[in-house]
């Protein structure tokens, strides 16, 4: 992987570990996002395909009760904190600024910080395996289960303070996101004409910004609990349990449109220039994307649908998750009309869009059929939800990621990524995936609860179990082809070519990869789908000015000390006060030295 | 429909074709794990009253969901032949239709409704108190099994449940330590079982039977959370009333001398401190299961093993290898004690 | 600005954003919006947990209402030193900007030394972290406040120390100035509905 974070950014002069350490170029912090991301990626799989094993026979053998609840928490955490949602920040650091048409993101030296901060974070929960058992409780930490009376070993505390570092990551970069989107358009960009993949990441964006304080305040109160004895979530001294979902679930659920939407914004991309033909109903896409983000702070309570809300909660909250599902099928059928009439050109990016498309509907059919409480009654908990949130997250969520490494593959390394490759790629992953996830709708209507270790024979459930785990084989061997292609890839010389695909934005115009300053001359934009627009009305690109001096932020390393002080701070957090101290004198000179560096 | 394109009646006839097949194939695959027969937790063969008010919504939301998969899988499948690149194809070039997206926004809020109202009315049904009627139960979840009391009927049982057939029953849902969930998929859907709150739950079962409705925790509750199974026992109400006589009564004493033996060493192993056995004085513990009719059960181990002396054996040498953080120690009883043990816990009818 | 032949540093371009807004200001208020969200949940809390104490001591039975109401009128008062010393920035008068500063940390500082003296007469009196619901709910929610109050305090004295510096605040003083006034109230006015809803509203 280093050979291709290397040529994502090959026409920099300075490679040296110095100058990725302080880089403050948006282009880097993404390829350093997207690698990290890819790699706990393959680790969260990992940890899948050993749940698989442990439960592909009746009575398996192969993990232990205690082990197989860290892997299934460790997987959902590593999934969702340290793959999908930085497998996006990364597309989200390479392209908002290619996408508006800026020279970087609105504050360098901050977008630093958090890849630093999110890099901390993710080694900090995994080295809870080595330091007394990683988190056990599952990734929703349910109270009284969370608590030190029902989890003793520091597992569940290595989740509280993994996930408030992650937090703050998660939450840095997306102020910087958003303001670099409202703020840092090249002229004639306006709102309704950015992209769909940025809008995407906006509305993301302010999900992150208003969804993580709520997470924030439950995980200081969890650790409140778990270390100095309060009981907020302890019923035995007046705590509520039901509290600590609530919290959870107000971030949790906008949390799943964090991972959905930037793949619905890649996917809104990828089909309108393979299929050369503007996207069918931009604006719709873009409100119905919006409306996504506003309803999704409002249906939190379906997953608590058992808990005993009460009859007049649960029609509130499952009528507005029934509303829900009409924006989400108006995107569906406006990629498909996007389809209608096209000339499609069927490259592996689009296979992954379309195979999106496919896999995401079964995931959104079956969210719908459990916003009945009724019908949840039977769902919540078995196998039909585990089911349902693999067909979004990775028919929905990953398949999207795919068609974008496909897709911006050639702009970042300036190699196209073998077709015939990528192709094998998408069948055994699309094979793998449906044989992994689709069974699971069958385990569930058979009556099979989720995160046992362990079943019984006679229940019905053998051959299903016996599928789904040779599916995630197949799946983990479609993952790997797609490491080979990328090596193999990376050996060849650059044939990508500044715009492969015909494409429409505004990174098309430019070399791959793109030079440090991005633009030699800050684009005019006339259309929704720029390029195509100078295209069809022969407007040539402005000419590069002869003495085009373009400055860009210089590298820093206080973005380095800050994080190293909050890493510092959340290892005292873990273990004793003084290194809390420690680390908040580090991060206080980090800050000073930051806020007093030269930035010209 | 693209009509110019060249063969599109193939295209589109065997796309259908596909997704016809692959539906049927699913819907085989689905009829097949809804089946009670080999699939002890169908959740698609209801045996209450509730329970088959549920299916009906089930039943409906399904056929809905079923439409949406064909249709949408079949135009996906379909565009992608049909409008595949082509040596000079060329794409038509539009931005959008606002007829088409009135249309295609009303299809989803006309499904949704369709889901809604049925849904609404039976909760309508299912949310209202128990009748007046009803048989009430408690059950208690506990790290990591059931507790089940019949207040009125002064019992006291653990991991297997007897209902009276055609009666409603009332369960109110307590937990001891964290949450839990109980779920018997051919009688109810589930309800959590949240300490500090109590929850209810009501149905009435509408068929007695020799085999047992299996029920689970359904809500991930720690180590041995797999392990948290049990039995629900529907019977006719004459069976229900001699069941409920005689497990509201005291032990069965031992008279076999090894039995005998067994209710001396139940005290010398400590097993009291946290067992009640009704009948034998001192032990009333309430930290474990009551054990008073152990015998009359089918399992032990909160559903994980048959009730045979070999089991029974198995799980009193070491607790924590059939349910792993189970509370029981490992009392490292010896090969004699293990006798005795065994000869009277398997005597306690 | 597309043809420009000399492309100003990015730092220059700042100041010419799509909206007019300046970027770090922007960022503020979005950050703002996020701490609204932030005490929002504390708050919250603390509202579920009123009258679900097991135990006393109770909020009627310790809550001293006068001193914290002078409390509250010197953060209140720090809110009018801040503006003034914005005023100084924004109009090149840096003496009155300096000394409201200074007057703005010493307020601050002057609440948290209320807070300070609060909390150990409630520890005194029996209440302490983990006494009851209201005693968890109560500390963390004023205790979180209480952080926010004494970072304003370290941001404004880094303005202050800056502001001594041979070149001052540079060329974006009044915005350096604004951005930390915005902070500082904005945790004025979150003490403003903190103090209400624990002190004022009878229960």
């Amino acid at each position: 992987m280093a050979t291709a974070l290397g040529a994502m950014t090959h026409t920099q002069e300075d490679t040296g570990l110095w100058s990725w350490l302080t880089t403050v170029d948006h282009k880097r912090i993404g390829a350093v996002y997207t690698v990290a991301g890819f790699l706990f990626f393959l680790l969260g799989g990992f940890e899948a395909v050993m749940v698989r094993t442990q439960l592909a026979v009746p009575n398996g053998t192969v993990l232990d009760a205690d082990r197989y609840n860290q892997f299934f928490t460790m997987h959902a955490l590593t999934m969702i904190f340290l793959g999908v949602m930085p497998m996006g920040a990364g597309f989200f650091n390479y392209f908002i600024p290619l996408h508006v048409g800026a020279r970087d993101v609105a504050f360098p030296r901050l977008n630093a910080l958090s890849l630093w901060i999110f890099l901390s974070g993710g080694i900090l929960l995994n080295s809870s395996f080595f330091l007394g058992g990683a988190p056990n409780g599952g990734w929703f930490g349910y109270a009284p289960l969370s608590s030190i009376e029902y989890a003793k070993s520091s597992g569940m505390t290595f989740y509280v303070v993994g996930l408030l570092v992650l937090g703050l990551s998660s939450l840095m970069a997306s102020l910087n996101f958003a303001v670099t989107i409202i703020n840092m358009r090249a002229p004639g960009m306006s709102m309704m004409r950015l992209p769909v993949f940025i809008w995407m990441v906006l509305v993301v964006a302010f999900l992150l910004i208003l969804s993580l304080p709520v997470l924030t305040v439950g995980l200081l109160q969890l650790y409140f609990d778990r270390v100095w004895g309060t009981s907020f979530f302890s019923p035995s001294t007046g705590g509520d349990p039901i509290l600590w979902q609530h919290i959870f679930w107000i971030f949790g659920h906008p949390e799943v449109y964090v991972l959905i939407l930037p793949s619905m914004g890649i996917v809104s991309e990828v089909l309108p220039v393979m299929s050369k033909k503007p996207l069918f109903g931009y604006s719709a896409i873009v409100f119905a994307g919006a409306a996504i983000g506003v309803l999704g702070f409002g249906v939190w309570a379906h997953h608590m649908f058992t808990t005993g809300l009460g009859p007049v909660p649960q029609v509130v909250f499952s009528a507005s998750t029934m509303a829900i599902g009409v924006p989400t099928g108006i995107k569906i059928f406006n990629w498909l009309g996007t389809m209608y009439g096209g000339n499609i050109r069927f490259v592996t990016a689009t296979y992954f869009s379309v195979g999106f498309i496919a896999l995401f509907t079964i995931g959104g059919i079956s969210g719908v059929m459990h916003a009945s409480p009724p019908v949840d009654g039977h769902h919540q908990d078995s196998y039909f939800v585990v089911a349902h949130i693999h067909y979004v997250l990775f028919g929905g969520a990953i398949m999207g990621i795919f068609s974008g490494f496909y897709y911006w593959f050639p702009k970042m390394s300036g190699r196209l990524l073998d077709e015939a490759l990528g192709k094998l790629n998408f069948w055994t992953m699309f094979v793998g995936m449906n044989l992994t996830f689709f069974p699971m709708h069958f385990l569930g209507l058979a009556g099979m609860p989720r995160r046992i270790y362990t079943y019984d024979a006679g229940m019905g459930w053998d051959t299903w179990n016996m599928v789904a785990t040779i599916g995630s084989y197949i799946l983990a061997i479609g993952v790997l082809v797609f490491v080979v292609n990328v090596i193999k890839t990376m050996r060849k010389e650059p044939d990508a070519g500044n715009d492969p695909w015909g494409g429409a934005t505004l990174e098309w115009a430019i070399p791959s990869p793109p030079p440090a300053h991005n633009f030699d001359v800050v684009p005019e934009v006339r259309d929704r789908d720029p390029l195509w627009y100078n295209r069809d009305h022969g407007i040539a690109p402005t000419p590069v000015p002869e003495h085009n001096h373009i400055h860009m932020p210089p590298p820093s390393y206080f973005p380095l000390i800050v994080a190293l002080g909050v890493l510092l701070i959340a290892v005292g957090a873990l273990s004793t006060l003084a290194i809390v101290g420690l680390g908040a004198v580090v991060s206080v000179y980090g800050i000073w030295g930051w806020a007093l560096e030269p930035t010209d | 429909m693209g009509g110019s394109r060249p063969g599109s009646m193939i295209a589109i006839i065997g796309s259908l074709a596909l997704v016809g097949v692959v539906s049927f194939l699913l819907w085989m695959g689905f009829a097949d794990s809804g089946d009670f027969a080999g699939h002890p937790m169908t959740t698609w063969v209801p045996k209450s009253d509730n329970a088959s008010l549920v299916h009906g919504v089930y039943q409906l939301i399904f056929i809905l969901a079923g439409a949406v998969f064909v249709g949408i899988m079949a135009l996906t499948l379909i565009f992608s032949l049909l409008y595949r690149e082509r040596p000079g194809g060329e794409a038509r070039q539009f931005h959008g239709n606002s007829r088409l997206e009135v249309v295609w926004t009303l299809i989803p809020v006309l499904i949704v409704v369709a889901m809604a109202v049925p849904t609404f009315s039976t909760m309508s049904v299912t949310s209202k108190p128990a009748p007046d009627n009803a048989l009430k139960v408690v059950a208690i979840g506990h790290q990591w099994w059931w507790e089940f009391q019949y207040p009125e009927l002064g019992i006291t049982t653990a991991n297997e449940l007897y209902l009276p057939v055609n009666r409603p029953v009332s369960v109110a849902l307590q937990s001891s330590d964290v949450i839990h969930s109980f779920w018997v998929p051919q009688l109810s859907g589930k309800i959590d079982n949240v300490p500090g709150h109590e929850n209810h739950l009501w149905f009435t079962p509408t068929e007695a039977r020799a085999e047992p409705y299996l029920g689970q925790c359904a809500e991930f509750c720690g180590l041995s959370h797999a392990n948290m199974r049990f039995r629900v026992f529907v019977a006719s109400t004459g069976d229900f009333e001699a069941w409920a006589k005689s497990a509201a009564g005291d032990r069965t004493a031992p008279t076999a001398d090894l039995a005998k033996a067994g209710e001396q060493q139940f005290v010398a192993s400590g097993c009291v401190a946290c067992h009640t056995v009704k009948g034998q004085a001192g032990a009333a513990g309430k930290i474990g299961p009551d054990l008073s009719h152990f015998a009359a059960r089918t399992t032990l181990a909160s559903g994980t093993l048959d009730r045979t002396p070999a089991n029974i054996r198995k799980w009193l040498s070491n607790p924590q290898a059939v349910k792993p953080g189970v509370l029981m120690p490992n009392l490292n009883l010896s090969p004699e004690a293990l006798d005795k043990l065994v000869a009277y816990l398997d005597g306690l009818k | 600005m597309a043809a420009a032949t000399h492309e100003p540093p990015p730092h220059v371009t700042e100041h010419h954003t799509t909206t007019g807004i300046d970027n770090r200001k922007m960022m503020m208020w979005i950050f703002l919006a996020s701490e609204c969200l932030f005490f929002g949940a504390l708050i919250s809390t603390y509202l579920i947990f009123q009258g679900e104490s097991l135990v006393g001591p109770l909020p009627h039975e310790i809550l001293n209402i006068p001193v914290t109401s002078a409390s509250t009128f010197v953060l209140l008062m720090s809110s009018l030193t801040m503006v003034l010393a914005v005023y100084g920035a924004q109009h090149g008068r840096l003496g009155m900007m300096k000394l409201m500063l200074l007057a703005t940390i010493l307020l601050g500082l002057v609440f948290l030394g209320f807070q300070a003296y609060e909390f150990t007469s409630f520890v005194h009196e029996g209440l302490g972290l983990t006494t009851n619901q209201f005693g968890s709910s109560f500390y963390v929610l004023t205790g979180f406040h209480g952080t926010h109050v004494a970072v304003g305090v370290l941001y404004l004295t880094s303005m202050l120390l800056a502001s001594q510096r041979r070149t001052g605040l540079g060329a974006d003083r009044a915005l350096h100035i604004d951005l930390a006034g915005l902070y500082w109230h904005f945790v004025d006015i979150v003490w403003i509905v903190i103090f209400t809803i624990i002190y004022l509203i009878p229960h």
